[in-house]
């Protein structure tokens, strides 16, 4: 399945004008200054805003098409979305979080297995780290079977070591997932990493120079080429 | 003290549920003129009893619409019946009801919603396992508010329903009455259980405000 979209909206600083295809099994990498529309092309893609032109199509399934006035709701696109502030509902504790919309709770218990916090399923999410708040939420987006995988800026919230423990084991999930992922970053460590495309988002349009021209501000740096694997860069840290 | 409590019971109870969708519906939607209806809602906490008491008396009378569309299928009276203070009561406390529930809904990060869209659940479903699960202390305050001024309410209750004994003789009434006729012995003994059940109730709401969330 292909996830493809072409939107337009217009925001208060800037226009988002941009088109994207993502296949499945493939990560997709939005990478862009902060501030630049990636979030608000993340959400378009959730159905959480609605674009003003465009179409948005996954598979034959159209998702959203401003000419026929088509708007799936979010609730019928069976999404995996993991949030930059994780959103796990307070009152419940880590596995009843990732179980809320899990088809199979065997499942969950699998996946909390997988991403080693087991031993953390009866702790509410205020009682454990960010990192295991942020695993857990990524159990609870897989546990719906997602179609599409969206993930705007997991680890943005996380010391470094944290962000690079859980950036490997997000690369090895890759491998076992059939869905097209969607990742929002602004890291360019973090989007050489894991990226098999990446789309530069600056003032809401594709800016394939963008990244180009940021890393070459930094002395004594290589130039990155797109599917690049193991840069030694350090722009962000 | 039976119809009293009777009372307050019936007007929490039936307040919960009605005010839920209101707070809800304030909350979470913008239209316009949406001031005018929520200054209407909370227009009770302004007016004096004794108005209320009239323009209910006006309504619910055997000339007003509500008492003559009850007159038409019951046969009987709303005023001076339990039911007719249980209809005051309930309109003389929605803003205690509206106003902490709605802003325990408003203080729901929004995000914490669209995650719970995004997980495949509807609005209603949304409303049922994220929204109010999320301002049980908004909601709990809001109940102790409603029992409390159910409790204590005394001009609208002694103009829509008198003072007949089981039925519509509330605690307040009972104490303005005995004063009326100097028993001060009796008065001092209602009087004094009101003391004990609404300072409980106070520090409820108190312990419930700065309890942790979760």
């Amino acid at each position: 399945m292909t996830v493809s979209a072409s939107f337009r909206k217009k925001l208060r600083y800037f226009d988002v004008d941009i088109s994207l295809e993502c296949r499945s099994g493939k990560m997709m990498v939005l990478i862009g200054p902060s501030g630049g529309g990636k979030t608000t092309i993340i959400r378009m893609l959730a159905g959480l805003e609605k674009p003003d032109e465009g179409s948005l199509c996954f598979g034959n399934d159209i998702w959203f098409d401003s000419l026929r006035r088509i708007n799936v709701k979010p609730q019928k696109r069976r999404l995996g979305y993991v949030f930059q502030d994780y959103n796990l509902f307070p009152h419940l504790n880590l596995f009843d979080n990732a179980a809320f919309a899990a088809a199979d709770k065997k499942e969950v218990h699998a996946l909390f297995e997988l991403f080693r916090i087991d031993h953390l399923k009866k702790r509410k999410p205020h009682m454990v780290s960010g990192g295991e708040r942020q695993r857990c939420a990524i159990c609870q987006a897989l546990a719906r079977h997602p179609r599409l995988l969206l993930l705007d800026e997991p680890f943005s919230a996380l010391d470094v070591v944290t962000r690079r423990g859980l950036r490997e084991e997000i690369k090895s999930l890759k491998g076992k997932l059939s869905c097209p992922i969607i990742y929002v970053t602004h890291d360019i460590n973090e989007a050489l990493f894991l990226a098999d495309e990446i789309l530069p988002v600056v003032d809401g349009k594709a800016d394939y120079g963008w990244m180009q021209r940021t890393i070459t501000r930094e002395p004594g740096e290589g130039t990155p080429t797109r599917g690049a694997r193991e840069p030694r860069l350090s722009l962000v840290y | 003290m039976y119809v009293t409590l009777k009372l307050a019971l019936v007007s929490t109870v039936v307040l919960m549920v009605l005010a839920a969708p209101i707070s809800y519906f304030l909350a979470y939607t913008r239209f316009p003129g949406k001031s005018f209806i929520e200054a209407l809602i909370y227009l009770p906490m302004a007016l004096p009893p004794t108005v209320i008491g009239f323009y209910l008396i006006i309504l619910m009378g055997p000339k007003g619409w509500i008492g003559s569309l009850w007159e038409k299928f019951t046969g009987g009276s709303l005023l001076f019946t339990f039911l007719g203070i249980a209809i005051a009561s309930v309109i003389y406390s929605i803003p205690f009801a509206v106003q902490p529930m709605k802003a325990a809904f408003a203080k729901i990060d929004r995000r914490l919603l669209e995650n719970a869209y995004i997980l495949g659940l509807s609005k209603r479903a949304t409303f049922l396992r994220v929204i109010i699960p999320n301002s049980f202390g908004g909601i709990a305050a809001a109940a102790i508010l409603v029992f409390l001024h159910s409790i204590g309410a005394f001009g609208v209750l002694l103009m829509v329903g008198g003072s007949i004994p089981g039925e519509t003789k509330v605690a307040s009434i009972a104490i303005y009455e005995a004063v009326e006729m100097m028993n001060y012995r009796t008065a001092g003994l209602i009087a004094l259980s009101f003391i004990p059940i609404s300072y409980a109730f106070l520090l409820l709401i108190n312990k419930l405000s700065d309890g942790p969330r979760a």
